[in-house]
């Protein structure tokens, strides 16, 4: 039988001490996914964890809606607005829903431009993303006014039934909306690293000191739809339930 | 396979999945505009929901491009969480039964 050459990769490399032997050390195991830079993986195993605290907090609201004897308020109404005399129901979560959607789709546009190294329009299609996302966090926070100012809904009471409404509501739109609002941030820090080319002048990041690349774009687009798959959650157990 | 930047599809499938992204949630409005109650709600919501979320995982995130052991490392532990919803909606259904029998309902 011919044994297939087996590298036994951590012995043959040095090892450093301390802490750098820790990092070392760790870092020398075999890759798991074969196809994928690591950047990618770590963000999904990211989004993982990040689906297991926004799944908690959705079961938490399942759980109280489900125990209390007080009927629960109907969000459809709560959350209708009226043009002309009209109440329409939900719309604004509806435009709100349209408004990330879209962004997603921008999105996914900016990381294939960005892989076709068509700098200018992978850039400006990040920074549509982030201009829909910054009015959807606008349109929350219209929202939360409305809610808080002219309603009285609070964390521990409102008007319309039972008290957990209040709750669940702040902390999973909160939650979601301070995702959507780093998100933002974080796009127009790439944006503008694709707009000056950073990814092909091999620029060392500010932060880390490694050099991106456009695969940084893909990983910065998993964060985003990532953000857009809970919200199509929030969308059908919290405003439609 | 030493091609670590693979995800390179056409435009055109992105736009597609956006478009039926619109339709969809357009639908899921519908279900709470029109009224629609009780079970036909529920599953029609969910339906939409799941819908949803697999066109924006498998296309926008590009998972039905990756290899399996990414796919099954993802998306299989999320699953577990439904054994979660199980067990809560077991304990919500006690705590329900024991507030209904000492402190009466609707109040």
């Amino acid at each position: 039988m011919a044994q297939p050459a087996v590298r036994h990769t951590a012995e043959s490399l040095a090892r450093p001490e301390g802490w750098q032997g820790i990092v070392a050390d760790w870092a020398s195991d075999q890759r798991a996914f074969k196809n994928v830079p690591w950047g990618k993986a770590m963000m999904w195993v990211f989004l993982l964890s990040d689906t297991f605290i926004f799944s908690c907090f959705l079961l938490s609201y399942m759980t109280v809606r489900m125990s209390t004897t007080v009927p629960w308020p109907n969000p459809s109404e709560i959350f209708a607005l009226s043009f002309g005399g009209e109440k329409i129901p939900l719309i604004l979560i509806a435009i709100m829903t349209f408004i990330l959607i879209s962004s997603s789709g921008t999105m996914a546009m900016a990381v294939n431009f960005g892989y076709r190294r068509d700098r200018a329009k992978s850039a400006l299609l990040m920074l549509a993303t982030a201009a829909l996302g910054a009015s959807f966090v606008g349109m929350q926070a219209f929202e939360w006014t409305k809610l808080i100012v002219d309603e009285g809904v609070r964390p521990w009471g409102n008007p319309f039934g039972a008290a957990q409404f209040g709750s669940s509501f702040f902390l999973i739109t909160g939650f979601h909306g301070t995702h959507v609002s780093f998100g933002v941030l974080f796009l127009i820090i790439i944006a503008r690293k694709v707009w000056r080319g950073d990814f092909d002048r091999n620029t060392r990041g500010f932060f880390t000191s490694r050099k991106g690349n456009y695969e940084t774009v893909e990983i910065m687009g998993l964060y985003w739809h990532f953000v857009d798959l809970v919200w199509v959650f929030i969308f059908a157990v919290f405003y439609l339930w | 396979m030493a091609h670590a930047e693979s995800q390179q599809h056409p435009i055109g499938i992105y736009l597609a999945a956006w478009g039926l992204l619109f339709v969809l949630s357009t639908f899921s409005y519908l279900v709470d505009y029109f009224h629609i109650q009780s079970y036909l709600r529920w599953s029609l919501i969910l339906v939409f929901m799941m819908l949803k979320a697999g066109l924006i995982v498998a296309v926008f995130m590009h998972m039905r491009w990756e290899r399996l052991a990414l796919t099954y490392a993802i998306l299989v532990p999320p699953l577990l969480v439904l054994v979660f919803v199980g067990l809560m909606a077991f304990e919500a259904d006690y705590t329900v039964l024991t507030r209904s029998t000492f402190f009466g309902t609707g109040s």
